[in-house]
């Protein structure tokens, strides 16, 4: 994917500052967020949490009474100006794909491209590869499934190159088939966009095999922010997330051993085997841990049948959903593990934080 | 041949007063329409209820009051004194105005429910994609609206050739200028030609009844209209 929307000022490293503040009868948003200028920024929340009021903020499709919005050193909105929506130069995709019922696809996808001036020209054939959609170019809206209809609305908010790119619960209307259909193109999107994804969410597992970065809203405030594989394993977060605290890692598959049918995961601070994915050596995958394949013990285990062993520093004991289990943060270098363990066990081990222990990952899930 | 020429006349006159009117209700109620539908002000319902008010108003009243304000002592026969225009009572141009008032909810009342089905969702979509207010106007919202669109000129047509009462009031009753069908007809039962009279009303219950098959037709399969 040369040029276009891809492959754009990744050596940007500007942030996004959102600062929002806005009152209805019953609901009030105030949040003040530093966001990273690459990719993907999920926005997790159950539905009432401002979410999705927050990302409207940003589209200007909302007009919040005081706010600050900064996107790569332009400025969008504060105290004395705000930018309407059709001058801001975003992609917005919406929970249901809205496309123009009068439109074909290819009048859809060109729509917010004649409004451009300086497209490179080749957005459009790259938005086109990208969502998979150039056999359904001269449809009319009504003659396409909901996930297609969905990715011609995700390639029409790419073929205006825009600078940054939201997303509103793009799945949340499909059904689960049609999920499974999307995220692979999703997950194409998170590989090879350089430009910033804001995606509004309250599913763990999109949020989990998308997000880089995460922002946990609550009652219209983020509650907790930051690197996806951070936020997840702290204890108080992740009970909130979803029902499986786990943690991600980021891996290379590094050898393939064919005859016992495993491969080597490798992560900067150590290596997992695994079922063999059937993905080659040098791809690189997303892994997640869940706390409860993960077990702590004093001593290096010896003859278990549990292959993967790390020893690593206690950074954290906290509270997990059921009151006689407690989820444990450990760091082995740079990365960090949840283990999932009874309070019992907490206390016969006399776990306490900064304690070196061994950790025992029964098993993985590859995401990508 | 069944019409007289001063039927020909009449039906030639209705004809070009209900195309000129349609016409000029497209400009003046599209963005009636379009405000009503789309503001939140505390001015929707009383605009609302003006441009009802031909609907349930007898023609007569209307005609009364236009007549008084197009008369020489009243606010327009004063303006076009000053302009030096003829007075518009007994006028086709006259006829053409009193018209566009009795006609407007014909005209808005489909635009606007057109206008409120499209929702907001298809404007919000156009802004993302750098379309201002006004070109989404044109580009999204007119094209969304276009059965609506249909609606309304069939009706302000049709309800425009069969107005009666208000044409007498602003009109009377002069050939080539204000005799339209219907008050043609009405000349020829006072004149006890019910022959006569018989062919134009036929005419006139086919014309209507051709319409309204038509509108209903078309609404149950909006597509092929289009």
């Amino acid at each position: 994917m040369p040029g276009g929307v891809i492959q754009k000022k990744v050596s940007d490293m500007s942030e996004i500052y959102a600062k929002f503040r806005l009152d209805w009868s019953g609901f009030s948003l105030d949040v003040d967020l530093v966001l990273p200028a690459v990719g993907v920024t999920a926005l997790f929340g159950h539905s009432g949490s401002g979410k999705t009021t927050l990302l409207r903020c940003m589209a200007g499709l909302e007009r919040a009474s005081r706010g600050y919005l900064k996107i790569n050193g332009d400025i969008w909105q504060d105290d004395a100006s705000w930018l309407p929506t059709h001058k801001r130069p975003l992609g917005y995709v919406f929970q249901e794909a809205s496309l123009f019922d009068h439109l074909s696809v290819i009048g859809n996808l060109r729509y917010g491209m004649k409004r451009v001036a300086g497209l490179q020209g080749d957005s459009l054939d790259q938005a086109i590869e990208l969502l998979g959609i150039g056999h359904l170019l001269d449809r009319k809206p009504d003659r396409l499934s909901g996930g297609e209809r969905q990715r011609v609305a995700i390639a029409r908010a790419l073929a205006v190159e825009p600078r940054l790119l939201l997303m509103d619960e793009p799945l949340a209307a499909l059904d689960l088939k049609r999920k499974l259909e999307i995220l692979p193109y999703l997950e194409r999107l998170h590989e090879e966009l350089a430009i910033p994804v804001i995606y509004v969410s309250h599913s763990p597992d999109e949020v989990i095999r998308l997000a880089d970065h995460i922002v946990v809203m609550e009652g219209g405030r983020a509650s907790a922010q930051g690197p996806l594989a951070e936020v997840l394993t702290r204890p108080d977060v992740s009970i909130r997330i979803g029902k499986d605290a786990c943690a991600i890692l980021e891996a290379t598959i590094g050898i393939i051993d064919k005859d016992w049918h495993l491969v080597r995961l490798d992560f900067p601070d150590g290596c997992l085997w695994c079922r063999d994915p059937g993905l080659a050596v040098g791809r690189r995958v997303r892994v997640r841990v869940l706390a409860r394949d993960v077990s702590v013990a004093r001593e290096r285990p010896s003859e278990s049948s549990i292959q993967n062993v790390f020893c690593g520093t206690v950074e954290s004991i906290g509270e997990d959903e059921h009151p006689g289990l407690a989820l444990v943060g450990v760091q082995i270098g740079r990365s960090r593990l949840v283990a999932r363990v009874t309070k019992r066990a907490v206390a016969e081990l006399k776990l306490g934080v900064e304690q070196v222990i061994w950790i025992q990952v029964k098993s993985v899930a590859l995401l990508e | 041949m069944l019409l007289t020429d001063s039927d020909l006349e009449a039906i030639w006159l209705t004809v070009k007063l209900a195309g000129i009117v349609t016409a000029i209700l497209f400009l003046i109620g599209t963005p009636i329409a379009w405000w009503l539908a789309r503001s939140r002000s505390w001015w929707k319902g009383p605009i609302g209820a003006v441009v009802a008010l031909p609907l349930v108003l007898p023609p007569s009243v209307l005609g009364f009051y236009l007549l008084l304000a197009m008369g020489p002592d009243g606010p327009v026969g004063q303006l076009t004194k000053v302009l030096g225009l003829e007075p518009l009572p007994f006028t086709f141009q006259g006829l053409v105005i009193a018209s566009v008032f009795y006609s407007l909810p014909f005209m808005v009342q489909p635009l606007q429910n057109a206008f409120e089905g499209i929702g907001e969702r298809p404007l919000e979509v156009a802004a993302t994609l750098r379309a201002s207010r006004l070109d989404t106007f044109f580009t999204v919202a007119i094209p969304l609206a276009l059965p609506g669109f249909m609606t309304a000129a069939i009706l302000t047509f049709a309800h425009t050739v069969g107005e009666f009462g208000v044409v007498l009031m602003i009109g009377g009753n002069i050939p080539g200028v204000s005799r339209v069908v219907s008050v043609q007809i009405y000349d020829h039962v006072e004149g006890l030609e019910y022959i006569q009279a018989h062919h134009l009303s036929a005419m006139m219950l086919g014309f209507s009844f051709l319409v309204l098959l038509a509108l209903y037709a078309w609404r149950r399969h909006p597509k092929k209209g289009v």
